[in-house]
């Protein structure tokens, strides 16, 4: 430690470090832009079911996601409370899934179309007819990676 | 400009990089992206018009029927079951190798066929999926422990690939009846 603040003083003068902090900011703002949750606004209450048997998703950006749960008390007055299915930030209807993945798929690189998966977030009290309905309509847009989005924990 | 420069001296600004490197490490911490969890499966590609699945070849006794009804409750080959029953049936199933004559031959052409109500809860569905997959994930631990002395997940591709083929995961999912009536 001794050696070193000899050198210094004697050879060059101390490197100015006035600038430091505009680096960091620069590093803070990047990490701040970057790390942007990309959370929709949900519409539809999500308590997603528990699961052990669990695996992580590996890349975030090929994921779609659909989320079906029942509209969120603000929404139940012009919606009801029926199980409904949002894409994106709007309610859609089943027949608009093909198109939704279709959108996804364009605005990925082709090469990275076969990874591509889509991640069903369901409530858990959500009835099954709605999401084979979700399920037929993904078999005929040939997206057929899926995942049940589940939390950790057993019964 | 000049003035202040005169009057007081010049605030230090060295210790300005630690507040900056607080906040960034504050953000670093606080936005961890919650880890997306879940079962992955995979669907069958939609059947050409023509082309029928001839599923007749298939023996009747290498087939694990589970069934899963409006109320939540399961018909696992035409026995009512109580779903914490499941993984061990669907174990002793699958590892039957023929020693129950109404049972799989082996595990390679063991098949779980799962059809639901259109009433059946998520829930119920995701318990069960659960289930299944923890029977299979089971097995093969097992069999990994035994083969390589290590678990399922701790093997390399090769030696996983290896005991996925001793133990393939064969679920297939017939399309839903409307059984139970209401939606």
């Amino acid at each position: 430690m001794s050696k070193f603040r000899k050198d210094g003083k004697k050879g060059m003068p101390a490197i100015s470090t006035a600038s430091l902090p505009d680096i960091v900011f620069m590093l803070l703002f990047f990490f701040m832009v970057t790390t942007v949750m990309r959370e929709t606004t949900l519409f539809v209450s999500v308590v997603t079911p528990k699961a052990t048997e669990i695996k992580k998703m590996e890349k975030k950006s090929l994921v779609s996601y659909i989320y079906i749960g029942s509209p969120i008390k603000r929404m139940q007055a012009s919606y009801g409370s029926a199980a409904r299915i949002q894409l994106n930030d709007a309610f859609a209807e089943v027949g608009e899934i093909q198109e939704f993945i279709a959108t996804e798929r364009e605005a990925r690189d082709e090469k990275e179309i076969p990874y591509m998966t889509t991640s069903i977030k369901a409530d858990e009290t959500v009835k099954m007819g709605i999401i084979s309905d979700v399920k037929q309509e993904l078999r005929k847009a040939n997206a057929l990676k899926i995942n049940y989005s589940t939390r950790k924990g057993d019964y | 400009m000049a003035s202040t420069r005169r009057g007081l001296p010049e605030i230090n600004a060295g210790s300005m990089a630690d507040i900056a490197f607080l906040l960034l490490i504050f953000f670093l911490v606080t936005t961890t992206m919650d880890v997306d969890t879940g079962i992955a499966r995979k669907l069958p590609p939609m059947p050409e018009e023509e082309l029928q699945e001839d599923d007749s070849q298939i023996h009747a006794k290498n087939i694990y029927v589970v069934l899963i009804n409006a109320n939540n409750q399961l018909l696992v080959e035409g026995e009512l079951m109580d779903i914490s029953q499941l993984r061990d049936g669907a174990k002793d199933f699958i590892n039957n190798n023929g020693r129950d004559p109404n049972s799989s031959e082996n595990p390679e052409k063991a098949i779980i066929s799962l059809q639901n109500d259109r009433g059946t809860e998520y829930m119920t569905y995701i318990r069960v999926q659960n289930e299944l997959a923890a029977a299979y994930n089971e097995l093969r631990n097992k069999a990994s422990l035994n083969k390589f002395g290590e678990r399922y997940a701790d093997l390399n591709k090769t030696q996983k690939k290896e005991i996925r083929k001793m133990y393939p995961q064969k679920i297939s999912e017939a399309e839903p009846k409307n059984i139970g009536g209401n939606e």
